[in-house]
């Protein structure tokens, strides 16, 4: 193999120059003639009956074309099929303060806001459930009249061999209690889309969405319209951070308005309303159980998690699978054990941010760890690193691990950052703490069952050497329309930039599903390399006639295909399109991908499988002032196991924006709310929503590791995610290095250090963090045999039925 | 910057002249849109980009009379009289401006939303101080919020075209 051109270097971003002259079209940047404006209504109550709408006074004023109420678009829609749970408009009851109830479409957009404003709603409020413990203590009034009961949308049970049976065999066993509040992504570019009735009759919609292929389909299914009469064009977003992955409410009203006025519609959400609809990350209540050996080895792991999942279910059943999915693939854990819930409550919506599910219960495992290596008088690292979960093996919960990193992290992180030198030895006041984590390179199963593939690549080339490549991602500001055309650009031996991307529209381009779950660049990567090499097969074919020299010879490279044993043989790229055109005529190609099958066969093994896991370990070194319970962050040390990059301008870019997000929600970012009732949003807004600015944000020094793993394009896996995830816990144990004292919450903000302060000052337990999780029945587990006691990955129940003649179709289970 | 006419009637639209990126053109809006809202609405100027529009998050930040001043708390009217730049007037006919340049190289801009607001900042800031030390860089772009750099990238962008105008003012010095 000839050393790689473009894979692994800096090369420059495709929409560098048109990011930086303000030319990147936007959703809201879109104008198209005779449009109209678009203006929500949405709810002042948090839980309440709609009893009546009238429209009449609205529909009267000046500039108004349309409005529209719940029972002009009453079929419900929903990212899960799970949980189709919304509306577009909310047709008789509203379940969180934001819900939106009536649109109206107007000249202006102050003549459309006008027009919100004056239709007239009656409610019939209804008691408000606030939080976790409220819902799980007010079984009425249901949010919702489905889900497990009460309340509760979702309840859990696995168990991975006995756990009991590990705890026995332990030398030591703690319990601990954690907490991790709600924060939102925040993304800069506020939430906007614009939607024409094309004049053949169609739809087309723009929208800033990191999932077009989801928008498409709940288009078609609430408007009632033939998918293919439906076109979804995701804008670059404005930063996503997954608070654009669900379909909304606005894209579904646009849509509808157009339709109905036949103009153009659009709309922009204000930041107060980007705050309603938020998707972030779930308010979350752990308790851990772990027994260990005595040189930390674990004997068995017990996690129990309650999510407050706020009015809807958008992602929330995925959410609620993955704060137990994903413990295992980092340490052994020889039996593992999960129980999760997840309730309704009159909040905004909670969903997918940023690691999805799995920072919350990663907060909390690495924090134990740092419990138990001090209860056995290990140091935690070297105590990490002789308990990591081996290459190419699988977990209790039957994760197939591919290539694994994580050791080489610790080991060069321990060096980066002085760890030996640092770890309790620092002055009073200051300390460092460790943390490690691991991601998925995408979901092994589609959210919606489906035996398709996850992502689909074309390649048009044509006579003059150009090469356009079409796939559905969504760029995000993560770089995927980079990464496409690096990978075709390494395989055809071109520039990148002489690669045209077109992505994220579904009438042009083959589906991808989205950008989230950090698969783009193992999925769309891998789709695009075949492709890549289907096109280079005839080119090398056609050049190899042309020039009398075997294919096997030929090399692709800085714009020519020549004779790697005699390179002045050679044609130029174009011309090696020209020959290639004339003998097998018009050039295309395609590429697909679809992840290998999991050996997880249980109801709920939808969630965690993935082609690769990416690994992180990372060091906070923090200055904890403690007369005001103030942390700072000076430095952070992050390596982390890409696999291999792709760009490494855009990689270092992720970790170091993994970092930051992470320490925002370390330190300071939190969706509250407030009311007698809890439930009136606290901070609607960014000044108050408190996120790092450049005062706040750390030094960074990353380390990649390449660990290539097999499934991944070149050995790709992601960096978008994982990077975030050991920040959190690596500052909360920092912390007790720095003060002796245990913030088991995040955020680590000043009041809950200070109270931790004071409580050791009085000689209390020096601790701030939630007592025990509130009293719940949890449901008979599934139980599956750990492959290490011989089981094949299936439900041992479902196996009896089998065992006695019955026939159970595999279950999709979790997503 | 007061507001210096007095034939301004409450959502009547006006006309003044609005000197933007050195060419000054007569527009048309209402008396209560903002410096924003007439850039990116009667002008076409959407490089300019809003992330709060309440004065938060620094993201609609545009030069006037050299300095960087948020669109969004402006009024249009407020404008008249004064030069205005904003990112689309950063490219010269030599091509992209050393930050530009900067930025594209360091890949200080990720998803590109919050973008032109740096690049503004951080031109007022080169044009006070050649120089400026990292301390000085984060206080003058502490006002801009990015969700996806951490800012390090943008460091690292603004400390290159800095060094790279130094050279290139020296070299025409010489």
């Amino acid at each position: 193999m000839p050393p790689r051109k473009v894979v692994g270097t800096a090369y420059l971003k495709v929409d560098g120059p048109s990011k930086v002259t303000g030319q990147t079209i936007f959703a809201d940047d879109l104008v198209l003639p005779r449009m109209l404006w678009c203006k929500l209504l949405r709810s002042p109550h948090a839980h309440a009956r709609i009893l009546s709408v009238d429209t009449a006074a609205a529909a009267a004023m000046p500039g108004v074309k349309a409005v529209l109420t719940g029972k002009d678009l009453p079929i419900p829609f929903g990212i899960l099929p799970v949980s189709e749970d919304e509306h577009a408009l909310c047709p008789d009851r509203v379940r969180f303060i934001g819900d939106p109830v009536a649109a109206v479409a107007a000249e202006t957009e102050e003549q459309a806001l006008d027009a919100a404003n004056a239709v007239r709603v009656e409610y019939e409020r209804l008691r408000e459930i606030s939080s976790v413990e409220d819902a799980l203590a007010h079984p009425e009034p249901r949010i919702h009249d489905y889900g497990e009961d009460g309340n509760v949308h979702k309840r859990i049970s696995l168990e991975f061999g006995d756990v009991e049976k590990g705890f026995a065999e332990a030398d030591r066993v703690l319990e601990g209690n954690y907490f991790f509040e709600g924060s939102t992504h925040l993304p800069m570019e506020q939430h906007a889309a614009v939607a024409q009735r094309t004049p053949d009759g169609k739809l087309c919609v723009w929208s800033s969405t990191q999932t077009p292929h989801y928008v498409h389909r709940a288009l078609a299914k609430v408007l009632g319209m033939p998918a293919a009469h439906v076109r979804v064009i995701a804008c670059p977003n404005g930063g996503g951070f997954g608070g654009k992955s669900d379909p909304f409410s606005h894209e579904l009203v646009v849509a509808k308005l157009a339709l109905s006025t036949g103009r153009p519609v659009k709309i922009c959400l204000t930041r107060e309303e980007v705050f309603y609809c938020h998707r972030g990350r779930h308010p979350t209540l752990m308790w851990v159980k772990a027994g260990v050996k005595r040189d930390g080895a674990m004997t068995a792991l017990h996690f129990r998690t309650m999510l407050d999942g706020g009015g809807y279910g958008s992602y929330g059943v995925a959410s609620t699978y993955y704060t137990g999915a994903l413990q295992t693939v980092t340490y052994r854990v020889p039996r593992y054990k999960f129980e999760g819930l997840r309730v309704f409550t009159n909040k905004p919506p909670c969903g997918p941010k940023r690691g999805h599910g799995t920072p919350q219960p990663r907060f909390a495992l690495e924090v134990h760890l740092d419990r138990i290596a001090e209860a056995l008088g290990l140091d935690p690292l070297e105590m990490r690193l002789k308990n990591l979960q081996p290459p190419d093996s699988l977990t209790a919960n039957f994760m197939k691990i591919g290539s694994m990193g994580l050791g080489e992290c610790l080991t060069r992180i321990r060096g980066a950052s002085g760890w030996r030198e640092k770890f309790r030895k620092m002055p009073r006041g200051r300390g460092v703490g460790l943390a490690c984590s691991s991601y998925i390179s995408g979901a092994g199963l589609p959210i919606y069952w489906n035996a398709l593939p996850h992502s689909g690549v074309q390649l048009k080339i044509d006579r003059s050497g150009g090469v356009t490549a079409f796939c559905g991602a969504a760029e995000i500001g993560q770089g995927s329309d980079t990464v496409l055309a690096g990978c075709v650009a390494e395989v055809l031996g071109i520039d990148p930039l002489d690669v045209r991307v077109v992505t994220g529209d579904t009438d042009l381009t083959p589906v991808d599903l989205g950008s989230y779950s950090s698969r783009v660049t193992l999925m769309m990567g891998n789709a695009a390399l075949q492709a890549a090499e289907r096109a280079r097969e005839m080119l090398a074919d056609a050049a190899a006639g042309r020039l009398g020299v075997p294919e096997d010879r030929l090399r692709f490279e800085g714009r020519r295909v020549f004779d790697h044993e005699d390179p002045s043989k050679g044609l130029p790229f174009a011309e090696a399109c020209v020959a290639a055109e004339a003998k097998f005529g018009t050039l295309g190609t395609t590429g697909s991908y679809t992840p290998p099958r999991s050996p997880a066969r249980f109801k709920g093994a939808g969630v965690g499988p993935s082609p690769a896991y990416s690994y992180s370990a990372c060091v906070a070194e923090v200055e904890v002032d403690a007369e005001t319970g103030i942390v700072r962050v000076p430095k952070i040390w992050i390596a982390h196991d890409v696999g291999q990059v792709i760009n490494l301008t855009t990689t270092i870019g992720q970790v170091e924006g993994g970092v930051y997000m992470g320490l925002g929600e370390a330190l300071m970012e939190e969706m509250a709310y407030r009311g007698n009732r809890g439930v009136v949003h606290k901070f609607p807004s960014m000044l108050e929503y408190k996120s790092p600015t450049t005062h706040e944000m750390c030094d960074v020094e990353t380390i990649l590791v390449e660990d290539p793993d097999p499934n991944g394009p070149f050995g790709a896996k992601e960096v978008g995610q994982g990077p975030l995830l050991p920040v959190m816990p690596a500052v909360a144990n920092a912390v007790y290095d720095a003060v002796g004292v245990r913030v088991d919450e995040v955020p680590l903000s000043p009041p809950k250090v200070l109270k931790a302060l004071q409580r050791k000052a009085a000689g209390a337990e020096p601790r701030y963090g939630p007592g025990p999780l509130p009293e719940t029945s949890w449901p008979e587990p599934v139980r599956v045999t750990p492959p290490w006691e011989g089981g094949d990955g299936r439900d041992l129940r479902e196996k009896a039925e089998v065992g006695h003649g019955g026939v159970r179709g595999r279950i999709p289970g979790g997503k | 910057m007061g507001v210096s006419s007095s034939r301004v009637e409450k959502g009547k639209a006006v006309l003044r002249p609005l000197t933007v990126n050195g060419e000054t053109r007569e527009v048309a809006f209402l008396p209560h849109e903002t410096l924003l809202e007439v850039l990116r609405e009667r002008m076409g100027l959407t490089g300019t980009k809003h992330g709060c529009e309440l004065g938060e998050c620094g993201t609609c930040t545009v030069l006037v009379d050299g300095r960087p001043v948020l669109s969004c708390l402006l009024l249009g009217l407020n404008a008249v009289g004064h030069a205005v730049e904003t990112v689309e007037g950063m490219a010269g006919r030599d091509g992209l401006h050393p930050l530009q340049k900067a930025f594209v190289e360091t890949g200080a801009a990720q998803c590109g939303y919050c973008t032109p607001g740096f690049l503004l900042t951080a031109k007022a800031l080169l044009a006070e101080d050649p120089r400026p030390s990292r301390q000085r860089l984060k206080d003058a772009l502490a006002g801009n919020l990015c969700r996806c750099t951490g800012y390090l990238k943008i460091y690292e962008a603004v400390e290159m075209a800095a060094e790279r105008m130094r050279k290139g003012a020296g070299a025409r010095a010489s």
